[in-house]
């Protein structure tokens, strides 16, 4: 771990995402004691003020702090992306494993799960299940979720099938090692690493696409901030003031940048094997 | 190649059945009446009566779902609540805006990205080329609704460069041309990076492949054996990057056509949620996803036509 | 062939080096080489993979790594110093007087262009109508025994077999009958029969043209077959060279020696294992002094240890590097 840091420090862009991903994951943990006002208190006599040093960010049409809300809305975002992320990976880690060791017909039958869940557009699939069953957090969270799993799952599938093959495997399978302790002991650690960089490598999409659905009113609900939803109010207001524009798209262009430099820089180092003519 | 072409389309049709299955299934997991909460609380007693009729929800499960087969076979996607005109013909109305936007964008993206991995390639490791590959991955990575939300506010409400709102008029083409510009460069922008990048790594790996040396070793001049040798095998893995991208582009389109206020499929679906108009939001979902896999489909299919040697394994 | 150009050379190499800059340090890939490839004769260059003979073919065409160094030495083709006319001139050689046949048939054609779009292409510098240059490419492909050769030039590289291909690449190198063809292990991919054809088909179409031909190979029965000059390459140098009569018959040093024992075809004596030349190659990067072949010879003594052997005449003809040679 300690190594890996420090080797990602000696690749500058590496380092530089490490930090914008470090500084927004902190300032989004410590919003409760950084911000200087309450998120959703409204002040309507200081609305729409541009930045200053009493509101870092200006204010929006309901004068309430946008650097406050920048703060605060990180918590939403990051909470999106590791709780859908976290729960994708299980699910695909097992139906992965499923399909590259199980039999012919399962594999089968998941692969084209997978490619179903796929052939929707993403966010048209997302629209038509807020469409059901309302906007809500939750329902970002879990059209991430199933969204996702496709991909992760490809990635084990195929590890577990490469792996399965291997002479150590079968011989140990013919001495009657059980299928779960092969998995546990021989393909878990073997699709750790990719799986590590893909999801390093998603957390920008994810976030994106829950501050999407914000912007568009399918995600939070007011007067929660979220990044999107200060684009959203941004929007609005856009021949009136550009402030909540700048003050929502800026931690999310960072942390997007940050984790994708993070994640090119931990893929070189992981797996060089995927780094493709540098 | 035949063999190929039958199942790589039979693959598609199940994949598509498979989709509208899942939809259909997700509109009955929902607790309630499907017909009501399809037709949302704008409906009238008598068109719930007529959609649960045409539904049949009073048969069994696997015959509602033959019967939403046939329906959707026959092009008849529903009625929509609002306007009491068939879902079919609201769709496939706003559908055009929509291709032409994903159009235009991707011959923009093309047009700058694929110079600029070819130009990176062979400048390998030169300043430009770092340059040009941080703001390839920082143009990737942008959410398109970021981008478009600043270009409207830059180039349309400052500048006044460009129109900010709708499609232009109808029979005048500048007019729409202007007003493709800034969405097309929002969608664009993203794909730009990335056919980049794309471009750059797959001619470094032409480049350094063995009918290259030979190319050179007879004399060819360096233009022809980059830009007639090479770039025709660097820019085959595009070809299917576009293909299987048609989903992203949707859905970038989808937060464009809603940020200037553009006619398209993405406005109609998010329109259509607003009004509760619950068979048009499914009518656009099914079409966009059937679009998706066609050219997904499709997208194999070329590239296995223009590669000759997966066209001869196949 | 004496160095002084009493016979007429196509191609004569002086003390060429190349060097490559590695992360590892400067890797000497070839040290002071000379070689003369004598005018309508084929020259067999032949050494164990790794001793430079692809740097050296890159040298002469000039289609050198981006880290390759050439410090010293001179390549004189017909009348030009190869190393330092400009990129255009050199282009203009390539492909037209001198042309090259790859090792590995199946990778060396480009596979999304038709075989007749490609050899119509090298063509460019002909003033002649597309049909002429069409004409031209089925003649040619005729001649190295393409069947059908008409219907055959909108195909692609795959639709051919391996040694189809190797046959096409001798036909578009040998379109422009050039001066010198150099064959970079032309049937190393190839299986045995095939082999024979091809070495069949370059000596008859190398007596037809009479252009000259560096022909590489580490196959020692093929040397032997078609070639009237051998050169032994070791660890980047040249060790030895003569004829193929004197090489193979008399060879003077201990490397060629043993290179010939372990020739399976010289091996009268049945035996279960092949014999193989114990050590390995020198590390490039950091030489050691002295003969570089001295860690893996029978005859080494300390002199070998220290001084480096010069590059003499130990008899008519046959050069030689080695302490233990008769001057």
């Amino acid at each position: 771990m300690m190594d890996a840091l420090h080797r990602i420090s000696r690749d500058p862009l590496g380092l530089l995402g490490l930090i914008l991903v470090v500084l927004i994951i902190a300032s989004a943990l410590l919003a409760g004691l950084i911000a200087p006002y309450d998120p959703i208190k409204l002040n309507i006599i200081d609305r729409l003020q541009g930045p200053s040093v009493d509101h870092l960010l200006g204010t929006d049409q309901l004068g309430r702090d946008l650097f406050s809300r920048v703060l605060y809305g990180g918590q939403v975002a990051l909470k999106v992306a590791f709780i859908s992320i976290a729960a994708a990976l299980g699910i695909g880690v097992f139906l992965g494993m499923l399909a590259g060791f199980g039999p012919k017909w399962l594999d089968n039958i998941i692969m084209l799960f997978f490619d179903t869940i796929r052939s929707f557009p993403t966010v048209m699939f997302a629209l038509a299940t807020v469409a059901l069953v309302g906007p809500s957090l939750g329902t970002v969270i879990a059209v991430i979720i199933v969204t996702s799993i496709p991909t992760y799952g490809r990635v084990v599938r195929t590890q577990t099938l490469t792996i399965k093959s291997n002479e150590f495997v079968m011989a140990e399978r013919a001495m009657g090692v059980s299928t779960t302790r092969i998995l546990r002991v021989h393909i878990l650690p073997n699709v750790i690493g990719p799986l590590i960089i893909l999801a390093s490598m998603d957390i920008p999409t994810v976030i994106a696409l829950e501050a999407g659905l914000s912007f568009l009113g399918m995600g939070v609900k007011p007067p929660t901030p979220s990044w999107g939803s200060i684009l959203n109010d941004g929007y609005t207001l856009i021949r009136n003031t550009p402030w909540p524009i700048i003050a929502g798209s800026i931690p999310l262009v960072l942390i997007t940048l940050g984790f994708t430099f993070l994640g090119e820089s931990l893929r070189d180092l992981i797996d060089p094997k995927l780094r493709k003519n540098v | 190649m035949g063999l190929y072409f039958l199942k790589r389309v039979a693959l598609s049709i199940l994949i598509v059945m498979l989709a509208v299955t899942l939809l259909f299934c997700m509109i009955h997991m929902v607790p309630g009446d499907p017909a009501r909460i399809l037709l949302g609380p704008r409906a009238t007693p008598e068109l719930i009566a007529s959609l649960s009729a045409q539904m049949g929800l009073d048969q069994s499960l696997p015959i509602q779902i033959v019967k939403f087969f046939g329906n959707i076979l026959r092009g008849d996607l529903g009625m929509d609540v609002i306007t009491n005109r068939p879902v079919a013909a609201t769709v496939f109305g706003q559908l055009p805006y929509t291709l032409w936007l994903i159009f235009t964008a991707i011959i923009f993206a093309m047009l700058i990205g694929i110079p600029l991995g070819c130009y990176s390639a062979l400048h390998r490791n030169t300043l430009i080329d770092r340059i040009t590959g941080v703001i390839s991955v920082a143009c990737i990575t942008a959410p398109s609704f970021v981008v478009a939300l600043y270009s409207l506010l830059i180039f349309a409400v400052t500048l006044h460069w460009f129109p900010a709102v709708g499609a232009g008029d109808k029979g005048d083409f500048w007019d729409q041309v202007s007003h493709l510009v800034l969405p097309a460069f929002a969608i664009g922008l993203s794909w730009v990076g990335y056919l980049s990048r794309l471009v750059r790594a797959s001619m470094l790996e032409v480049m350094s492949e063995n009918h290259i040396r030979t190319a050179r070793a007879y004399g060819l001049s360096e233009n022809t054996v980059v830009y007639r040798y090479a770039l025709k095998l660097a820019v085959l893995p595009t070809v299917t990057v576009i293909g299987v991208g048609m989903g992203f582009l949707l859905s970038a389109a989808l937060f464009t056509e809603i940020v200037f206020a553009r006619p398209g499929i993405g406005k109609l679906i998010f329109d259509s949620i607003t009004t509760r108009n619950y068979p048009v939001v499914m009518g656009s979902v099914l079409v966009s996803t059937i679009l998706f896999v066609v050219s997904t489909t499709l997208s194999d299919l070329i590239n296995a036509w223009l590669d000759p040697r997966i066209r001869a394994s196949l | 062939m004496s160095a002084e150009q009493k016979i007429d050379n196509v191609l004569s190499i002086r003390d060429l080096s190349v060097h490559y800059s590695t992360n590892r340090g400067e890797l000497n890939a070839l040290r002071h080489v000379n070689l003369d490839v004598p005018k309508g004769s084929i020259v067999g260059v032949v050494g164990e993979s790794g001793c430079g003979k692809s740097t050296l073919i890159s040298s002469i065409i000039r289609l050198l790594a981006e880290n390759a160094i050439v410090p010293n030495g001179s390549i004189n083709f017909e009348g030009s110093n190869l190393l330092t006319i400009s990129e255009d001139e050199m282009r203009a050689i390539r492909g037209q007087r001198m042309s090259i046949v790859f090792q590995d048939p199946m990778s060396t054609l480009n596979p999304v262009i038709s075989i007749g779009r490609q050899m119509i292409d090298i063509q460019y510098r002909d003033k002649k109508t597309k049909q002429q240059k069409r004409q031209r490419s089925i003649e040619m492909l005729a001649s190295v025994g393409i069947p059908d050769p008409e219907s055959r030039l909108d195909q692609y590289p795959h639709e051919f077999s391996g040694g189809m291909q190797q046959r096409i690449s001798i036909a578009m190198a040998l379109q422009a009958q050039p001066s010198l063809l150099i064959a970079d292990e032309p049937t190393t991919a190839l299986d045995a029969t095939l082999e024979v054809q091809i070495i069949h088909l370059l000596k008859d179409l190398q007596r037809d043209m009479g252009c000259s031909i560096l022909f590489i190979s580490h196959h020692l029965g093929v040397i032997a077959e078609l070639c009237d000059y051998v050169v032994v390459m070791y660890a980047g140098e040249v060790v030895e060279q003569g004829t193929a009569r004197d090489v193979f018959h008399l060879p003077a040093h201990p490397y060629t020696e043993k290179l010939l024992k372990c020739d399976p075809a010289s091996i009268a004596e049945k035996s279960r294992s092949l014999p193989t030349i114990p050590g390995e190659i020198p590390d490039l990067t950091s030489l050691p002094s002295g003969c570089v072949f001295k860690n893996r010879c029978d005859k080494a003594m300390p002199k070998c240890d220290s001084v480096v052997p010069e590059w003499r005449e130990s008899a008519q003809g046959h050069f030689v590097s080695c302490h233990w040679a008769k001057p």
